[in-house]
């Protein structure tokens, strides 16, 4: 009997899901070894099928994306039910994600946004004898953890494909890590990023600056050309794809086992290097970071120590 | 778990009381809800080592400075007691075993500056048989006592008992002096203090100067033009000069502001013409920096005369003679350049005096405190006019203040000589009679009435005040100041010369105004403080030192360029590195480290998130 | 009849100069509001901005952050990494919803034990005027 495997999408882009059909080859070798019992975003699985099922009936299930309604955490306690492991796989589901920007902001306020006019979503209509309900809209989004038992975690937005195959063969492996490890290396990127030699042994930044603004050389560190790489913050396990890219890590891999807060730590690394000693021109200085909570938060806004107080 | 309350924790009887306590019941944690750490957490650990438990799973809560002594309302106070011992137990949970950290001690020490503080603190030390260097900023050692004349309450001549400690400096095997010299930088740490001075050009060579004088005699200038500091502009000097005759090493200066040679390279330096035996004049000399390794430091730098034209109703600078008190000294002075006479600047003698006491102290406008000496150097100044003029002296005071040894048997006599006693601080000096006469104008609040009293001559009896740079001076031994300006010492009562730097030592009146015998009595205090040190071979460092987490370091070297001492480095291993001997324990890299991967011993990252839990649980 | 408001502080101290200025209120017993709690840290500089976040997800109504004055950090620079930190995290703080009155960074020297009770003294009429820092409903889903 093959392992019963499942995937399910809440909060997401759909980036997870295509990550597994990056697998290219190795997807066929992980279709022989296991039994895909639940992926509505590549096939056309029902909820009946799921709730038919027996509770731990399914070995693992991969549940990417965030929680930012009462469906998704309905799902989710549902697959947490049928399954013996929960693994939060990529970003979202890890930290929160992109989406847990919204944080931010209340549910009223980007109603109000996104629907001008006045006209909102309700959770329930009812019209000539037929009841339509719709999910709560949750004032904030949530990391997979917050509402149900996680087992371990697959970062990145989207993980990597070796990163996956990784923690594949480590969950279909003889010994399981202990319960609630981030299957990646536990330390930072630096440890890996081809650039790692070029950055100073003492760098101090004096201006910060935006991907915008510069076109940065191909070879250097790209925070000693003063944009915020949050690399030295950040879990390795990536191979460093975006500095390829000529582009500063943006953390999407989330802290290492002895950070609580990732944005805070970013914050406090890059603060710490910024070369003024002086309150005027140490104000001047951070206006290079306009946006701390977006730059520093920005997989991880819900796995804060300290979730946002919305201010209105 | 085991609560105790005992009123004297720190005595012995308490001490024991722990220690009874941890063998008894087997305790492997310590609280003390008590006074400041700062205190008594030394005294804590020993005792809880003395029981065999590691002292530093022992932690202290201040409930006395930051709570009970701070705080009106008790109920309020209470909870805040509970919150912060709450928090200490959740912190000391997680505190590890740790040892001291112990280096050893440089047998050497450096004084700075050259005042009886210096001298004495030096020649202790150098007797005790270490080696001392002695820095003094000025071309002689001597400091301000060396331009009194004679000293109270005894009347013995400052000289006469100054200059052979001068000598003894000069000639101890164990002291090197370096004067016309300052300290640049200091780096290192209590035992291991490495100084760098800047030793100024005097463009005369000390080893090879005799003090024969000669050369000032035959100097181009025939007479002495340029106003001379050590008679406060009384006087005059020539650009080649000793700073006094009994001078402290006996080798002249070159000032080159005003020497012919340095400002037009056209002399016919007949200095060096009478020098030719000895070829001790170098127009080409250059300043020295020189590096020493000591163990322990005195600072030793003494204080600055309050500047009386901050007063600008005394006149002071304003009519010419209004004079300070240290202007008196050098008048009365039989060296000084009056010869001893009391000769004011119109060239009169004066016949009536009159000392205004309390001038910028104990004064809301410019110092609160009092200057301490004043009250006494304004009497001895009192009895020294009226002996040599036999003038008609009034002496404008506050309070009298005479608390030492003989003292108020001092202020007596001289009450007895007839100097004039007028309770009232001056409010206004102005001139009379075409200038010829100054008013005093005070209220006498003994006669409750506002006299105007017609003197010759005004002595100000000025206060002391801390050295102009005392600031600069102190951020290079990295101690504090206290809100006058003085140099801060650890404990007001029972630590006066210690500092917050552990191995360096304050004397004298850079650490507060004070007079001869409390100044050698506190250097005697500071230099077997360094002994004591010095002598113990070894110091007991905190142990809450830095360290990177075994193989967790990613090398992104974030924290390498944050450490001031250095003690971080990367070449090696391609991984942040630190030296946990130069490592002060500040804990900056650790809280800039992105991935966490550095840890401090004492204050873990686990045991502050416990402590802010702990203050909060009940929010 | 609610009790009146009564904001919690918690306030991260240096050892040499902030610490020893409270101290030094302590020895002048010197009066001033109850309501901060003193966590001991060696420099201003080893305070992380997530101790600051912690301080206010577990209910601080306040944080407060005290150095020595620029120049004077018995660590020589310590104090200068705490301003640069503390510039970002505010605006931080403040898009996150915690109004600038709630954290602050003062600088106290040793000898000013005044200036330790006048800080606190005004922090809590600032912060009793604010109100309590109220956690989002949110914040008990998880």
């Amino acid at each position: 009997m093959k392992p019963k495997v499942a995937f399910y999408w809440c909060a997401s882009c759909g980036g997870c899901d295509e990550a597994i059909i990056d697998l290219d080859e190795t997807l066929l070798d992980l279709l022989s070894s296991v039994e895909i019992v639940f992926w509505p975003a590549a096939m056309d699985f029902k909820l009946k099928d799921l709730q038919g099922m027996a509770n731990g009936s399914i070995l693992v299930s991969f549940i990417n994306g965030a929680i930012r309604n009462s469906d998704q955490r309905e799902m989710a306690e549902l697959l947490r039910a049928r399954s013996r492991m929960v693994v939060a796989f990529g970003s979202c589901a890890q930290l929160g994600g992109i989406p847990g920007l919204a944080n931010l902001s209340g549910a009223k306020s980007i109603f109000a946004e996104v629907y001008p006019g006045g006209v909102t979503p309700r959770s329930f209509h009812q019209e000539n004898g037929h009841a339509l309900r719709l999910p709560d809209f949750f004032d904030n989004v949530s990391a997979l953890g917050s509402v149900v038992d996680v087992d371990y975690y697959v970062p990145g937005c989207p993980p990597t494909p070796s990163i996956i195959r990784e923690a594949i063969n480590r969950l279909m492996g003889a010994e399981l890590p202990p319960k609630g490890t981030v299957l990646a290396p536990d330390k930072a990127l630096c440890e890996t990023c081809p650039r790692k030699d070029t950055r100073p042994e003492k760098l101090l930044v004096r201006e910060f600056k935006r991907t915008h603004q510069i076109l940065p050389d191909q070879q250097t560190c790209l925070l000693a050309q003063g944009l915020v790489c949050l690399g030295p913050g950040t879990r390795a396990g990536c191979e460093a794809k975006c500095i390829d890219g000529n582009m500063p890590c943006t953390g999407c891999f989330g802290p290492t086992s002895r950070v609580r807060d990732f944005g805070a730590k970013a914050l406090s690394a890059v603060a710490s290097v910024a070369d003024c000693n002086e309150e005027a021109l140490t104000e001047e200085v951070m206006n290079g970071v306009p946006d701390p909570a977006g730059t520093f938060y920005r997989y991880s806004l819900p796995s804060s120590l300290l979730t946002p107080q919305h201010m209105e | 778990m085991v609560a105790r309350e005992y009123k004297y924790l720190c005595s012995d009887p308490g001490q024991e009381l722990i220690r009874q306590d941890i063998r008894d019941h087997n305790l492997d944690r310590i609280i003390v809800a008590a006074c400041s750490p700062h205190l008594h957490e030394h005294t804590f650990r020993q005792a809880v080592g003395q029981a065999g438990l590691n002292p530093y799973f022992f932690h202290m809560v201040n409930l006395r400075e930051h709570d009970a002594w701070v705080h009106t309302d008790k109920a309020a106070a209470t909870a805040k007691a509970m919150d912060l011992v709450r928090a200490a137990g959740r912190r000391v949970k997680w505190h590890e075993p740790l040892g001291p950290r112990q280096v050893p001690i440089h047998p050497d020490v450096l004084v700075v500056g050259g005042g009886i503080a210096g001298i004495d603190a030096a020649l202790t030390m150098a007797n005790a048989g270490k080696h001392v260097y002695l820095v003094e900023r000025e071309a002689t050692i001597g400091g301000h006592m060396a331009q009194f004349d004679k000293t109270f309450p005894t009347l013995d001549c400052a000289a006469c008992i100054l200059t052979p400690k001068m000598t003894a400096v000069r000639s101890h095997r164990n002291i090197t002096l370096w004067t016309w010299s300052e300290v640049q930088k200091v780096e290192g740490y209590v035992g291991n203090f490495s100084v760098t001075v800047r030793r100024k050009p005097r463009y005369v060579l000390e080893d090879l100067c005799v003090g024969c004088l000669e050369c000032i005699q035959a100097c181009v200038y025939k007479q002495a033009k340029v106003p001379d500091a050590f008679n406060l502009g009384l006087g005059k000097r020539k650009p080649i000069y000793i700073p006094f005759p009994q001078a402290v090493p006996q080798v002249v200066v070159i000032d080159p502001e005003t020497c012919i040679e340095f400002k037009s390279g056209k002399c016919r330096k007949t200095c060096v013409e009478v020098c030719a035996e000895r070829h001790a004049i170098d127009f080409q000399q250059k300043e020295e920096i020189q590096t020493i390794q000591v163990g322990t430091i005195v600072l030793a730098t003494g204080f600055e005369v309050f500047d009386a034209t901050r007063i600008p109703y005394y006149g002071y600078g304003l009519y010419p003679n209004v004079y300070t008190a240290l202007e008196i000294e050098r008048l009365v002075n039989a060296s000084g350049p009056t010869g001893g006479d009391i000769v004011m600047r119109d060239g009169r003698k004066p016949e009536t005096v009159g000392i205004v006491h309390c001038v910028g102290s104990r004064d809301e406008h410019t110092n609160r405190y009092c200057s301490r000496v004043c009250c006494m150097y304004s009497l001895k100044l009192a009895h020294l006019i009226k002996e040599k003029t036999g003038a008609e002296v009034y002496s404008f005071y506050i309070d009298i203040r005479a608390p030492g040894k003989a003292f108020e048997e001092f202020y007596n006599r001289v009450a007895e000589e007839g100097v004039v006693f007028v309770r009232g601080k001056v409010a206004d000096i102005y001139p009379s009679d075409g200038g010829r006469r100054l008013i005093l104008q005070v209220e006498d609040t003994l006669l409750s009435m506002v006299r105007k009293i017609p003197v010759d001559m005004v002595v100000l009896s000025t206060g002391l005040e801390p050295r102009p740079d005392a600031d600069e001076v102190r951020r290079l031994f990295n101690i504090g100041c206290s809100r006058e300006g003085f140099f801060l010492e650890r404990h007001p009562k029972l630590a006066p010369v210690s500092t917050f730097a552990d191995g360096i030592f304050v004397a004298g009146c850079c650490q507060a105004p004070k007079d001869i015998p409390d100044t050698v009595a506190q250097s005697g205090a500071a230099a077997a403080q360094a002994l004591a040190l010095i002598d113990a071979g070894m110091v007991d460092l905190e142990p809450n030192t830095a360290h990177v987490v075994e193989g967790a370091c990613s090398g992104c070297k974030t924290c390498i360029p944050l450490c001031p001492y250095q003690a971080i480095s990367f070449a090696e291993e391609k991984r942040a590195l630190i030296n946990e001997v130069l490592c002060k324990g500040c804990g900056t890299c650790v809280a800039a480290c992105p991935s966490g991967s550095i840890r401090q011993n004492l204050f873990e990252d686990q045991q502050i998130f416990e402590e802010i839990e702990g203050v909060l649980a009940y929010a | 009849m609610p009790e009146a408001f009564e904001p919690k502080i918690v306030a991260f101290f240096c050892n040499w100069c902030t610490y020893l200025a409270a101290d030094l209120a302590g020895t002048s017993r010197m009066k001033y509001a109850p309501n901060a709690r003193i966590v001991r840290v060696m420099c201003s500089g080893r305070v992380d901005p997530q101790f600051v976040l912690e301080a206010f997800a577990k209910g601080a109504d306040g944080v407060l952050i005290g150095g020595c004055h620029p120049g004077d950090c018995h660590y020589q620079e310590g104090n200068y990494k705490a301003l640069r930190r503390c510039v970002l995290l505010r605006r931080l703080l403040h898009q996150m919803g915690i109004e600038d009155e709630r954290f602050r960074l003062e600088w106290i020297s040793a000898a000013e034990g005044e200036r330790v009770k006048a800080v606190v003294n005004d922090m809590v009429e600032k912060l009793r005027a604010l109100g309590p820092r109220v956690p989002l409903r949110h914040e008990e889903v998880a």
